[in-house]
Parts: C-alpha cells; sequence; structure tokens
C-alpha cells in the first residue's frame, strides 16, 4: 500500500489564546484533488500554512510523503519541505518577469537549462508569449497562471492553492478552474485547495473536507458531502438546504409534507433536510403552501414558497412554467431524505 | 488577520527577534533622547535666565518669527496654489516646461537666495545703483534689511512645496469634481473657490507646514536681512557670547513653536488624508488660452521661475566665473577640494548611517506589525518611530542644542573617569553626525519604509515554499525591491545635510568646515563673489532629486 502524500495528525494552533485549529486531521493519497472548505475564520487557511511551514504547529504533527517535517520536537523549515504553494495575492515577484518568476524556484538546476525549462512550464500553463512580461503588464488570470507554474516548477510533493480563483471574475474562474484541474491531473500532482466557494470545491474535488471552527466536520466525495451530509452544518454549506421538523420512527419520518423515507433509520423528533430540487411543487387551489418570489436562473427558477404552518421553503423548477406570486400549490417530496436529531 | 512575516518564524528565531527587538528600542531612545532631553530642561524653569533674554531682544525675537511664519505661510500659498491652479487648469505656451520648472527653486538653500538677493538689491547692489542714477540720488526704494526682504525671499525659495502638493491634488481629485460641479450649474472660478481648493486643504497644509518647518530652521537668511528670530537668536547666543545655558533656553522656546506647528497641522488636516489615490488617473480639461491671454498667462510662471531660480543661479555663475579668473592658478581648487571633502564626508555619513538605521526600524516595524498588527511590540514600534520622525519638524538648532544635552554629559563623564583627555564627542563628527540622524531620519524612514511596502509577506513565503533560503530571499527578493527607496533615502539625506547650517555651525569641530558653512561665513562678510561657488555647487547637487521629482510629475 501506498503512503499518504500528506497527514495532518491532530493539528492544533492557537493565536493570542483564541483557538485557530482544533484537533484536526486529515489524510490525502497521491494524486488526489483535496478541497478544504469552509468559512473565513474556520481555520482553513493555517491549515494550509501550516503544511507549507510557515506556521509552526502547537500541537500535532504533519507528515509529507512518509516523512515527519513538523510537530513533536520535528522542524522542516519551508524551503526543505518540497511543497510549491499558490498563493490568494499570487505573491509575483513584481521585479522578475513571468519566466524569471518561474525560474526563481528552479535554482537547483544548471542556470543555462532554467531559462528554457521556465518557459516550457509556462507554456505548459498556456502562457507561450508572455515569458518576457512583468507581473504588472499581465492579466489577472495571466497572473494566476505564472502562480500555478512557479509553484509546479521544482515537482513538488504537493501543491498548496489558497483561494486561487477569488481575484478573478466569475467567467474566467470557470474556465480556468478546469485548465488548472487538468493542469494538475496531467501530472498526477497531489493538490490541496482552500476555498469557501461551495461551487468550486464540488467542482474541482476529489474529496472535500469541511472545516469549521479548526475541526474537520466531514471527509467525502463531493457526491457524498451533498446527498449524505453528517452535520446540519456540511448541508448548509455545500449546496443549499431545508430544514422541517418531523417525528421519526425506523425508516419514516412525519413532516407537514408528508411521511418521508429516511436514509438511515432513526427515532424522536428531528430536524429532516430536503434539497430544493427534491421538492415537487404543483398548482392546487387546497395546496399547503403560496409562491411568495420567483427567482428566474435560465436553466431552471427558484421558488420561494410559505406553507400553511408558516415554514419557508425554496424549491427549484423547470424554466419554462410562469408560476404568479401569491399563487397557492401542492408540495411534495421525491426521493429519500436525511435526518438530524434535535 | 493572518500572522504572516518577512523573515518565517522559526522555533530558534525567537531569541534573535528579541535582540533585533531591543536594539532597535535603542536606537529609537538615541533618536528620541535630545528632543526628550530639551523637553525636560524646558520645564525646569531657570527665572534669572529668562528675565535677563526677556530684557534683551527676546519680545522682538518672538515677534518676528510668527510674522515670519504668517507671511512665508501666506506668500507659498498664494504663489503655491495659484501657479498649481494655472498649470493644471489651463493651458497656454511652454506649459509643459513651466510646470516643471517651477519646482527648480527646491534645489536653492535658502541663504543662498538670502545672499544673493541682499547682493543684488541692497543699497550697493546693481539694482538701486542703477534706480539711482536713474532718478537721482535720494530716489525712494523699498528697505530692503526688513522683515519683508525676508518673507519675500523665503517665500520665493519655499513655494514649491506648496505648488507641488497642490498640483498633485488639482491633478488627481479636481477632474471628477470639477465636471460634476459644472453640470450642476457652477461656474468655474466657484468650482475652484468651492470644491477644488476645499478638497486640496490637506495637500495645501502639508505644503504649507513643510515651508514653515524651513522657515523655522533658518537663521541666515534672517540675519542677512536683519530680522532676528528664535532661530536667529539660538545660533547668535551659542556663537557670539558661548552662552550655551541661554541658547538652550531660547531652543526650547524654539521648540514650542514647531511642537505648535505640528499640532496645528494635525489639526487643521483634521481626520484627511493628503494621499488619496486618484480615480482613473483622467486630467481636468485645461482652459485653452491662445494669443495674448496665453503668453500673459505663460508670463506669471515665468516672473516666478525668474526671480527663485534663474536669476540666483545666474549670478552665482557669474560670481563664480569671475572669482576663479581672480584667484592665482591652482590655489582655489586645493581649498575648494577640501571643503568638498569635508562635505561629502559628513553627508555620505550621515546618509549612510540614517538609511541603515531606518531601513533597521522599517524593517522590524513591518515585520512585528505583520505578526500581530495590535500587539503590544508593534503598536509600541510604530509610535516611537513616529515620534523619531519628528526630528524632521525641529529647527536645526533645536536639534543641536537637544544632542549636545545628551553628549556633554557623556563626555564630562568620560574626562572625570580619565578615560580620554579632551572632548572625545562634543569636539568630534561625533555629535554633528548624531544631530544629522536625528534632524533627517524622517526622509530616509520614510523612503525606506515606502519601497518596503511594495513586499507583501507573501512574496518571501512564496520564496520559501520554492525551496529559498532566508539569504537568497534576502538577496534576490528583498533587495532588488527595497533598492530604489534606499538609493532615494541616501540621496534625500546627502542632499540635506550638504545644505544644513544652524546644526552644522553649533557642532562642527574644529576646522570641519563644509561648503555650506564656508558659502555662509562669506556671504555673512559680503564676499558675495567668493561665497558663490560653494554655493552653486551645493545648488548643482540638489539639482538631482529635484530632476527626479520634475520627471516622476508628470
Amino acid at each position: 500500500m501506498t503512503s499518504p502524500a500528506l497527514e495532518l495528525r491532530h493539528l492544533s494552533k492557537r493565536f493570542a489564546d483564541r483557538p485557530i485549529l482544533d484537533d484536526l486531521s486529515l489524510t490525502v493519497m497521491p494524486g488526489e484533488i483535496m478541497v478544504i472548505l469552509g468559512d473565513s475564520g474556520s481555520g482553513k487557511t493555517t491549515a494550509l500554512r501550516l503544511i507549507a511551514g510557515l506556521e509552526t504547529p502547537d500541537d500535532g504533527e504533519i507528515w509529507i510523503a512518509g516523512t515527519h517535517v513538523a510537530g513533536t520536537g520535528r522542524w522542516t523549515p519551508p524551503e526543505k519541505r518540497g511543497v510549491g504553494m499558490v498563493f490568494q495575492d499570487y505573491a509575483l515577484f513584481p521585479h522578475l518577469t513571468a519566466a524569471g518568476n518561474v525560474a526563481f524556484a528552479l535554482h537547483a538546476e544548471a542556470a543555462a537549462t532554467r531559462g528554457a525549462h521556465a518557459r516550457a512550464l509556462l507554456e505548459r500553463v498556456g502562457l507561450t508569449d508572455a515569458a518576457n512580461r512583468y507581473p504588472h503588464q499581465l492579466s489577472g488570470g495571466e497572473q494566476q497562471r505564472v502562480a500555478l507554474a512557479r509553484a509546479l516548477a521544482a515537482a513538488p510533493r504537493v501543491v498548496l492553492l489558497d483561494e486561487p480563483f477569488s481575484n478573478l471574475d466569475a467567467r474566467l474562474r470557470r474556465s480556468l478552474r478546469e485548465e488548472v484541474v487538468a493542469t494538475l491531473r496531467s501530472g498526477g500532482t497531489t493538490a490541496i485547495f482552500v476555498t469557501h466557494d461551495q461551487e468550486e470545491a464540488l467542482q474541482l474535488a476529489d474529496r472535500i473536507a469541511v472545516v469549521r471552527a479548526g475541526r474537520v466536520l466531514q471527509v467525502g466525495t463531493p457526491r457524498q458531502l451533498y446527498n449524505a451530509p453528517t452535520h446540519r452544518e456540511v448541508a448548509r454549506f455545500v449546496g443549499d438546504a431545508n430544514f422541517v421538523p418531523g417525528a421519526a420512527a425506523g425508516e419514516r419520518v412525519e413532516t407537514a409534507l408528508g411521511t418521508l423515507t429516511l436514509r438511515a433509520p432513526t427515532n424522536g423528533r428531528v430536524e429532516v433536510l430536503i434539497r430544493p430540487e427534491a421538492l415537487t411543487v404543483q398548482p392546487d387551489l387546497d395546496g399547503g403552501a403560496i409562491v411568495m418570489a420567483v427567482r428566474f436562473y435560465g436553466h431552471e427558477q427558484a421558488l420561494d414558497l410559505l406553507t400553511d404552518d408558516g415554514s419557508r421553503l425554496t424549491a427549484r423548477a423547470r424554466p419554462d412554467r410562469e408560476w404568479t406570486i401569491g399563487v397557492r400549490v401542492r408540495v411534495g417530496v421525491e426521493g429519500v431524505v436525511t435526518a438530524y436529531p434535535l | 488577520m493572518q500572522p504572516s512575516t518577512l523573515l518565517t518564524p522559526r522555533p530558534s528565531a525567537r531569541l534573535a527577534r528579541w535582540g533585533v527587538f531591543v536594539l532597535v528600542g535603542g536606537v529609537l531612545a538615541l533618536l528620541l533622547l535630545p528632543i526628550g532631553l530639551l523637553f525636560v530642561e524646558g520645564i525646569t524653569f531657570t527665572p534669572d535666565l529668562w528675565a535677563r533674554l526677556w530684557a534683551t531682544s527676546l519680545p522682538r525675537m518672538i515677534v518676528n518669527t510668527a510674522l515670519l511664519l504668517l507671511g512665508v505661510g501666506a506668500g507659498t500659498c498664494v504663489i503655491g496654489v495659484g501657479m498649481a491652479w494655472l498649470v493644471t487648469g489651463y493651458d497656454f505656451p511652454l506649459r509643459g516646461i513651466f510646470d516643471r520648472a517651477l519646482l527648480l527653486p527646491l534645489a536653492v538653500p535658502p541663504f543662498v537666495m538670502g545672499f544673493v538677493y541682499m547682493a543684488t538689491f541692497d543699497y550697493a547692489g546693481p539694482v538701486q545703483t542703477a534706480w539711482r542714477a536713474l532718478l537721482g540720488r535720494d530716489a525712494w526704494f523699498p528697505p530692503i534689511r526688513s522683515g519683508w526682504g525676508a518673507i519675500a525671499v523665503m517665500t520665493l525659495v519655499l513655494y514649491p512645496y506648496v505648488y507641488l502638493l497642490a498640483r498633485a491634488s488639482f491633478r488627481e481629485q479636481a477632474a471628477s469634481t470639477f465636471d460634476a460641479a459644472r453640470v450642476m450649474g457652477f461656474s468655474r472660478r466657484r468650482a475652484f473657490f468651492q470644491l477644488v481648493l476645499p478638497m486640496a486643504r490637506p495637500s495645501l497644509i502639508a505644503g504649507v507646514t513643510l515651508a514653515a518647518m524651513e522657515t523655522l530652521t533658518d537663521f541666515a537668511t534672517v540675519r542677512f536681512f536683519a530680522f532676528p528670530t528664535l532661530s536667529e537668536g539660538v545660533v547668535r547666543i551659542w556663537e557670539g557670547r558661548m552662552d550655551r545655558a541661554g541658547a538652550t533656553e531660547l531652543a526650547v522656546l524654539l521648540l514650542v513653536f514647531a511642537l505648535l506647528l505640528i499640532t496645528l497641522e494635525r489639526a487643521l488636516r483634521g481626520r484627511a488624508r493628503y494621499d488619496q489615490q486618484g480615480s482613473a488617473g483622467r486630467r481636468l480639461t485645461a482652459v485653452v488660452l491662445t494669443g495674448w491671454r496665453g503668453w500673459t498667462a505663460a508670463l506669471a510662471p515665468a516672473i516666478v521661475v525668474g526671480l527663485a531660480f534663474v536669476l540666483p543661479v545666474g549670478r552665482l555663475i557669474a560670481w563664480t566665473l569671475n572669482e576663479i579668473d581672480g584667484h592665482i592658478p591652482g590655489t582655489w581648487e586645493t581649498i575648494y577640494g577640501a571643503y568638498i571633502g569635508n562635505s561629502f564626508t559628513l553627508a555620505g555619513a550621515a546618509a549612510a548611517i540614517t538609511v541603515t538605521l531606518a531601513l533597521l526600524i522599517a524593517f522590524t516595524e513591518k515585520n512585528e506589525r505583520s505578526r500581530n498588527r495590535a500587539g503590544h511590540r508593534a503598536r509600541a514600534l510604530r509610535w516611537s518611530a513616529r515620534l523619531a520622525t519628528l526630528g524632521y519638524a525641529m529647527p536645526g538648532a533645536v536639534v543641536a542644542a537637544g544632542v549636545l544635552l545628551v553628549v556633554a554629559p557623556i563626555d564630562h563623564a568620560l574626562i572625570a573617569a580619565g578615560v580620554i583627555g579632551g572632548l572625545a564627542l562634543t569636539g568630534s563628527i561625533v555629535g554633528l553626525l548624531y544631530a544629522y540622524v536625528v534632524r533627517f531620519m524622517a526622509v530616509g524612514y520614510q523612503s525606506v519604509s515606502a519601497s518596503l511596502e511594495r513586499i507583501k509577506p507573501s512574496m518571501t513565503e512564496a520564496g520559501q515554499t520554492m525551496g529559498a533560503g532566508q539569504l537568497r530571499i534576502a538577496r534576490r527578493i528583498i533587495a532588488p525591491l527595497i533598492r530604489g527607496g534606499t538609493a532615494a533615502g541616501v540621496l534625500l539625506v546627502f542632499v540635506d545635510v550638504l545644505k544644513e547650517l544652524p546644526a552644522t555651525l553649533l557642532l562642527r569641530p574644529f576646522g570641519m568646515d563644509t561648503l555650506a558653512i564656508w558659502s555662509y561665513m562669506l556671504a555673512a562678510e559680503s564676499f558675495w563673489q567668493a561665497a558663490a561657488l560653494p554655493a552653486l555647487t551645493i545648488l548643482a547637487i540638489s539639482l538631482i532629486p529635484v530632476a527626479v521629482l520634475m520627471r516622476i510629475g508628470r
């Protein structure tokens, strides 16, 4: 069995007596793309900085490719860890050209081959003509690519990417994400992204680790996280979520929307997660809800509903039907649901 | 929120960090000590000394200082704002040249301007001689040796401070405001007075304050014009009567003026910043003046530049050529060489020390700040650095008096202990260099820390994740990025020391005469022609940073 590319064992870190990371553990396999997803203040960036060696852990251990690099008396400085990092602000050196920035990472190589190698790396990220330009002469997307080429230059064992797309506009962000993932996959590179953007996480990741208050809530594939979140917070964070109260008995749960089937049996008072696309909405004069607002997105539309018992729900509907605000509807639920004990 | 530093936290670095912190604390304490001791000196009241000063010329000095500040403040404001608005709001022939040429007087030391004007417009000068030849022996001529003369000369040489900042403000802020005002039905005149000018207020106040600081430190110009001020008084009592206690008391009063100036600036400027970034960089649409209107508009800056730069430089060149002709071949070069050597030694050493210390302070401050912005250490460093750079607002005579308060007791203690025979610090260039560093730390610090701000902590971190060690990061990333700012700091301090007069005069060791001292001494004895060469030398070197400024200004 291959050893993990990265292992974080019970990491803790405090700043000025405020716990930032609290017993955080995570394992990343070689070639895997792991996304650490969390709100600002969740500790996700600190985790990344600890891996890079830019911070020291207060407790716990960090192992990179089977080597113990930090914690319990060990300390490998960042320049010896063999990691690459793409910073949120890219941190390009303003006094060096794009090629110079990449070549900076190639100092172990002979000076003669460095320039050609840097150019080849820039080519790999689709920047053939920009080699001799300075960072301020590059667009945001180009700067981002230089930062990536630079991080990959020394063939690191792990590449760390700290919110790498947050400074780009939405359209560019989507296309660059795909490019970056393709580049990483073609090299079989192990990568760890940090982001607060769930759409980005779902699109990029092999696996996602949802982090909150310095702890990992759940690790899983995007599908697992979306369909079977183990925590209410995860459900709310990944995708949109409706919660309705219910009374569970084994595989069944009674709710205002009828009797539903549970994914995992439980008993007692619960809160039931229903994804907006699991709701079916039909115009019905005797229905139990009314349409409060409609948001049209093109490929679908979102309906805000108010049920007669006063709870609010969001549902998705096909784009072809026109919904009138105030119209009375009947709401149903498709598929199995997940419940959380209250 | 995330702490990060220029140099990474290594578990072993804690001790080194403490060491650096203590070192920087010591440097800052040394920078603050002279002014601090002078302040304490002022609190310990000595009535008989004050009574003596008061009975003699003190009231007049205070009134003169206040009048001079008011006059120069008003004068620089009018000329500075007027010229700035003329070159930004209007287009006329040669605007592009005058736009930059108006900065040239920055290179003229005030005392040089003072003696050139004295030589030119005083009773025996060419202007009055011609006047009398034209209108008869008893023709009236405004009195030159007066407060008016001093105010006029200082205004001519100091208006560029206001001009520079006002022009930047008009350029960066005026365009969109001005357009908006015009759309709302304001006339150009009303838009200027009700919007553009008030918006430029922080810049104007900053510019006038700089001019006022220069005014406060000057003793030579006012001496030429027989208009004794506090700075002049400190130098006179120190030099003439060798009465250091009296001079120190007077310096305290001068310190109060300087502090008032700083307080006034803060109060007037309020919360406004004067370095507001312009929006899209769009310039104001200038009104094109053609024909006789255009040439009339061009006349105003022509007169200002002519009076404030062309006239003094022209006279200095003419005098210098005469002087060199009149000498026995070979003699003036040796004198000149000696003074240049002294000046460059002092200026070079002061610039090197100042910028090195500035780098140390700025680097540590930035490191602590990025580590923990609100931490005690970061805050303590930030505030003491801010205080330590107040030396620039202190007149040279004040700094000299303060430095003496620090250094003289050390000297006496060393003599008492039998370590040395004579005055090791007071009698050497150590005291003088100390004074230069205190006085010009702000200049070095600002250039250095501005360039340090370009380095984001993530850049050095990126360097590390790419496998670079501390040394390589320092050499390949930090050094290239701060090179420009450091060079600028060295150049600016160098030029400032070259021009400095009061502190040099009071603290120079025997035989350590500089270009400025040489020029001033000869001018004080009305040897204008002989005073021209050193003055011209200072002026020529001072033109280097002005030329850089003129390029940036475009």
